[in-house]
């Protein structure tokens, strides 16, 4: 008993919803599409990303080097699919840890209110405080400068906005008729936030989440632009762009161009499904 | 013979939703004299309000006037443009609507609203439409109109922001004023008062008024006229009296049972299948035999108090008792506590003062977050106001009955869990396909069947019922009033009915507890109460409820 | 007024960083890793780093209210002067993108809401949806690219002024005001040259929120039940559009424009990287990437202060425009 999604139905359900909404179908291919290379981007890249060959600098793209190369003459195509899974391990990571911490914590806070609640939402409040970016900046820093720690510094970033949404959703619904029925039913405080408010939250939650995986990773790929995290030569989408950065002005577009390109790509497929997500996972649009 | 101020000719009025056209109205004539105040009565999905405002071009920008006329003064008003209309909108014919606090911007004074209204047609000062407004608010009777001016709507009471809303109505003289269920959400003193101005208003400047609502009784006591809607057509038109005594359609004898009156019968309400069982189990009741002299009441409260941090007591010096089999009513208005009592006595919300005996056990003491453990948990269940809100959006029918079961009867899944949950659903005549369903796929009077199959599964000795149908269509309503009643007889059931509608409680209860502002006002018999009431508070509350005999005096023109 | 609590956690937060970071503080403080033992000690002594943890915050504290934010290794100078020198350059930037922002935002979310379905409105949701995704930096890139090697209309892209002119006699910092005050028209046309790259870049960044929320919320206050009320009196299509939509609907994009402020200080560090501003986000990335820290703390202690100020005035204006809520 419980949340009855059956896989059959869950199946068939998204199905339908993907049919009608043509654009989620294509977010949901590119996200597809992009765990894929994630997983298998070191065995399809044409080039070892990390050989250099200085003989070939700088070329712009040809059939040779889809994407040019860089200025020690490693292939650019090769770079960025590799880059993909560095990039999305660590927007995942973040957002899992935030999101399991954030939303537990949130949803007893809401529930619950008195001192406790208080005391959190003071918290949060301090950790709004600080632009979000100079505080991952000074985490990072505190703490050293490797990749687990930009994992680290970005789920704490997140943290504040989980626990405040949580809260919210949980708020609205503790007096609704539901949850007073299930609590009339036999069920104690905790497992009603557990087993029927958290999973009840879950859609637009999961629609936070995918906003988040995209801003996690422009948070990833802008600290590894300034110098924090990811060192070279490992390939990651912000090492690239900052890199190819001093050749702007001399026109080498291609450089900051198609990292600058998969980033965006990432982020619009995740935002894009964000929002197809809560079309699937609501019960209420099922007939 | 004069011409008719409204005349509406076979209107049909569609919305494109998402699965495809929906036709509302199909096909509704009526006419409306010059000052003549016309009720329109209908349940949900009838078409009237979407018949008012295509009447006033204010329909939502999915609806279109697909076929028909409507005749305002002999001019057709569909076909003008829009621009045009503007002229229309307020000068000839206004609004008021439902939930008035919303209606009214809540960042500018209502001072600044009534004006603006006046300003849009007519070239004064600003200051002479200000002078106006404040002559309106007097002619509303808002008390002190000078301080009000500068108010917001959120410092307003309900009722009051209702005032204003027709100060902003009647601020260019309309000829025609249409209402849209005005009064529906107001406690019923609040109705009455609000009703009485509009019926004074609309008689002082001879203004044809259309009373939407979906309560029979209103439209009967103020309007000269009803008309009843039935998805979408116009099913029967007559005087107030005519449509009691002597309804012509099907429908409207329907309704006409549904409706609770001071002097309906739980048996009259339904006047189909449903009622042979109802009647069947009437004939074979016989009151639970009279317990030994000693044995305590099932229901003993003792002083019952409830204290928030901040303002008056929610509730105070609260004793009552309810014995096995018997229906108690709890009446009051909105901020008389009788939602907190409810919570408190089911163990929902601690008290912060007195006892809460069940069968001569302490079940007080034991605090509200603790309180499922106890063996006392299943034998109090309760019963929600809203099904929309009460069923648990991702478990299906048979999940929401099913659960009570599994937690307080140590069921587990299984032929003897799907038995007992099939067991409930037939008792409450719910279909058993209709199980597998979620909430969103079933009809407002399938969810109110669920929440009381849950409530009931696991037997309980006491149902508390916090206005279980209070969001329920009249037609609905009636049906699961029969329900309630029968599930009473067959187990034994005692009820707390918690209900602002007195109609209703003096049919269901035995006995009747009157609550304001926390304390208890007045208890008895209930149709002694009713009758006879001892306190003002409760004369107040008995007349305020709209009645057809008063229909012959209180209609206005 | 609560955010007064807020900027008190900032100041224990950065203070705890401090205790955190590697290596010994007192070192970082002194002249440089190269500093003589005793002048260690004494800078130990000096910073009470042999006091216990809650006289250290004491300490700390009393450091900060008086201004002392230690001295910068990079600079030689205290970080409160470098900061005070640099800070009016990171503010033109920002809030000159903050104006820039708001002035196209603003009404393209409005016209999107008042005609829904058209083209207009598809325009602005499809430009919406693409501007969140696009990182900043590679936005200034790409701008870079086009305005001033494609095109050559941008100047080079790298400071305020070019090496030709001469800054104007310092009174508010801001170039832009301070050439115009001086009266130097020539000087004032090559600082707003080089600020506009910078301040657009910005700009998108945060425009697309702006518009998204400026149009979700006018649609809501579209919609409302005091609007049909308004339209049932027959009001005039301004009056209902201004005055009764717009007004309403501009209450969420306050407190949001307030968060993009925030988020916009965040950016600045990528923004000035990319330009070479010289602002104080690029002064504190030079020091944390030169293991010089008293900058960066000072820098965190600065922006987090400068968000408490802007929250503040957010509060107060929203409650001067939404006469519910009590200041």
């Amino acid at each position: 008993m419980g949340i009855d999604l059956m896989p059959g139905a869950t199946l068939r359900h998204t199905a339908w919803i993907l049919r009608g909404n043509p654009l989620t179908a294509v977010a949901a291919s590119g996200v597809i599409l992009l765990v894929l290379i994630a997983i298998f981007g070191p065995s399809i890249a044409p080039y070892d990303p990390i050989a250099s060959n200085v003989s070939e600098a700088l070329q712009p793209p040809s059939s040779l080097h889809l994407a040019g190369t860089d200025q020690l003459g490693r292939d650019n195509f090769s770079r960025l699919l590799v880059a993909t899974r560095l990039d999305l391990v660590i927007a995942v990571s973040a957002v899992g840890i935030s999101f399991v911490l954030g939303a537990v914590t949130g949803a007893f806070c809401g529930y619950a209110g008195g001192r406790l609640d208080r005391a959190i939402g003071r918290f949060v409040d301090v950790m709004m405080a600080f632009p979000l970016f100079v505080l991952a900046m000074a985490m990072v820093a505190a703490l050293g400068n490797r990749v687990e720690n930009i994992v680290l510094a970005t789920a704490f970033i997140n943290l504040p906005f989980y626990i405040r949404f949580a809260r919210a959703e949980v708020n609205v619904r503790r007096n609704v008729g539901w949850v007073e029925a299930a609590r009339a039913s036999g069920e104690s405080h905790v497992s009603v936030v557990m087993r029927f408010l958290l999973p009840n939250v879950l859609p637009a939650m999961a629609v936070q989440m995918s906003l988040n995986l995209g801003w996690a990773i422009l948070n990833a790929a802008g600290l590894s632009f300034i110098g924090l995290g990811v060192r070279p030569p490992t390939p990651e989408w912000g090492i690239m762009v900052a890199e190819g950065a001093r050749f702007i002005s001399t026109g080498k577009w291609w450089l900051v161009a198609f990292p600058g390109f998969a980033l965006m790509l990432a982020v619009l497929c995740f935002n894009l499904l964000g929002d197809g997500m809560r079309d699937i996972l609501d019960p209420r649009m099922r007939t | 013979m004069t011409e008719p101020l409204l005349r509406i000719e076979d209107l049909h009025v569609t919305f494109s939703t998402r699965r495809g056209l929906v036709e509302a109205v199909r096909g509704v004539t009526l006419a409306l004299e010059p000052g003549e105040m016309l009720g329109l009565v209908g349940e949900s999905g009838s078409g009237k309000s979407v018949t008012g405002f295509a009447t006033t071009r204010l329909l939502d920008k999915a609806g279109r006037v697909t076929k028909g006329r409507i005749c305002y003064r002999g001019q057709d008003i569909t076909k003008i443009p829009d621009s045009d209309f503007r002229a229309l909108h307020g000068a000839a014919m206004s609004m008021i609507f439902q939930n008035p606090r919303a209606a009214l911007n809540p960042i500018r004074a209502i001072g600044l609203q009534i004006a603006d209204a006046i300003l849009s047609h007519k070239r004064t000062s600003k200051e002479a439409a200000a002078g106006e407004a404040l002559n309106l608010l007097r002619a509303v009777q808002i008390r002190d109109p000078e301080k009000r001016m500068t108010a917001y709507p959120h410092e307003l009471s309900g009722g009051m922001c209702q005032r204003v809303m027709i100060a902003i109505a009647i601020s260019c003289n309309p000829m025609l004023l249409i209402a849209d269920e005005p009064t529906t959400g107001l406690d019923v003193t609040t109705q009455k008062v609000v009703m009485d101005l509009l019926a004074q208003i609309a008689a002082e400047r001879g203004m044809a008024t259309i009373l939407i609502t979906h309560d029979l009784g209103l439209a009967a006591q103020y309007c000269r006229r009803v008309v009843v809607m039935e998805q979408g057509r116009l099913v029967e038109e007559a005087p107030p009296e005519m449509l009691f005594r002597h309804p012509q359609h099907a429908y409207t004898r329907r309704l006409v049972a549904a409706s609770p009156t001071a002097s309906s019968r739980i048996a009259d309400l339904v006047t189909d299948e449903e009622r042979g069982q109802y009647l069947a189990v009437l004939a074979a009741y016989k009151p639970p035999p009279a317990p030994p002299p000693g044995t305590p009441p099932l229901l003993d409260v003792k002083d019952l108090a409830k204290r928030y941090d901040q303002g008056p007591p929610a509730l105070i010096g609260f004793s009552m008792t309810i014995k096995a089999g018997e229906s108690v009513g709890l009446v009051g208005e909105s901020g008389s506590g009788k939602t907190t009592t409810s919570r408190m006595i089911c163990r929902l919300i601690d008290a912060s003062e007195g006892e809460i005996l069940f069968d001569g056990q302490s079940i007080g003491h034991l605090p509200a977050r603790e309180f499922h453990r106890s063996p006392y948990r299943k034998d109090i269940q309760i019963v929600f106001q809203d099904p929309n809100e009460s069923l648990n959006p991702r478990f299906t029918a048979f999940d929401c009955i099913a659960h009570p079961l599994l937690r307080l009867s140590g069921l587990r899944p299984g032929d003897a869990l799907r038995q007992r949950v099939e067991e409930c659903a037939q008792r409450v005549g719910l279909p058993v396909e209709l199980l597998s369903r979620f909430p969103h796929q079933l009809s407002g009077g399938q969810k109110a069947r669920v929440g009381i199959a849950r409530a009931i599964a696991c037997r309980p000795r006491l149902l508390v019922l916090d206005e279980p149908t209070a969001a329920l269509d009249v037609s609905v309503q009636a049906v699961v009033l029969q329900l309630l009643d029968r599930l009473r007889r067959e187990d034994h059931l005692a009820l707390l009915f918690v209900s602002h509608d007195l109609n209703v409680v003096r049919m269901m209860c035995d006995r009747t507890i009157v609550l304001r502002n926390g304390s208890i006002v007045e208890a008895g018999e209930s149709r002694a109460l009713f009758d006879n009431p001892q306190t003002d508070y409760t004369r107040e509350l008995v007349e305020a409820v709209p009645h057809i005999g008063a229909a012959a005096t209180a209609a206005v023109v | 007024m609560s955010s007064l609590p807020a900027l008190f956690g900032v100041l224990v937060f950065t203070f705890l960083l401090m205790r955190v970071l590697p290596g010994d503080p007192a070192v970082f403080f002194a002249s440089g890793p190269n500093a003589g033992k005793e002048e260690i000690e004494i800078i130990r002594k000096q910073m009470g780093l042999d006091k216990p943890v809650p006289e250290q915050l004491l300490l700390y504290l009393y450091d900060v209210g008086r201004g002392n934010l230690g001295k910068s290794l990079m600079t030689g100078q205290s970080v409160t002067t470098d900061l005070r020198d640099r800070l009016p350059a990171s503010l033109e930037l920002t809030l000159t993108a903050l104006l820039i922002a708001m002035v196209s935002a603003i009404p393209l979310g409005v016209v999107a809401a008042l005609k829904p379905g058209s083209i207009v409105d598809h325009g602005v949701r499809l430009f919406c949806a693409l501007g969140v995704c696009v990182p900043t930096f590679v936005s200034g890139l790409l701008l870079i690219y086009v305005f001033y090697y494609l095109l050559g209309l941008a100047p080079d892209p790298t400071g305020r002024i070019d090496v030709f002119t001469s800054l104007p006699p310092q009174r508010t910092g801001f170039l832009t005001v301070d050439f115009l005050l001086a009266g130097d028209l020539d000087g004032w046309w090559v600082a707003f040259r080089q600020l506009i790259l910078p301040a657009m870049t910005m700009a998108l960044f945060v425009i697309a929120p702006l518009a998204r929320i400026t149009r979700a919320s006018m649609l809501v206050s579209l919609g409302s039940d005091f609007v049909r009320t308004a339209r049932s009196v027959g009001l005039s299509w301004w009056r209902i559009v201004v005055t009764y939509a717009l007004r309403n609907a501009i209450l969420p994009v306050i407190t949001i424009a307030g968060i993009v402020f925030s988020t916009m200080l965040g950016a600045n560090v990528l923004v000035e990287k990319v330009y070479s501003w010289p602002g104080v986000a690029s002064y504190a990335l030079d020091a944390l990437l030169s293991s010089d820290y008293a900058p960066v703390q000072g820098f965190v202690l600065l922006m987090a202060s400068i968000f408490v100020v802007v929250n503040l005035l957010v509060d107060v204006l929203y409650g001067i425009a939404d006469p519910r809520v009590s200041i």
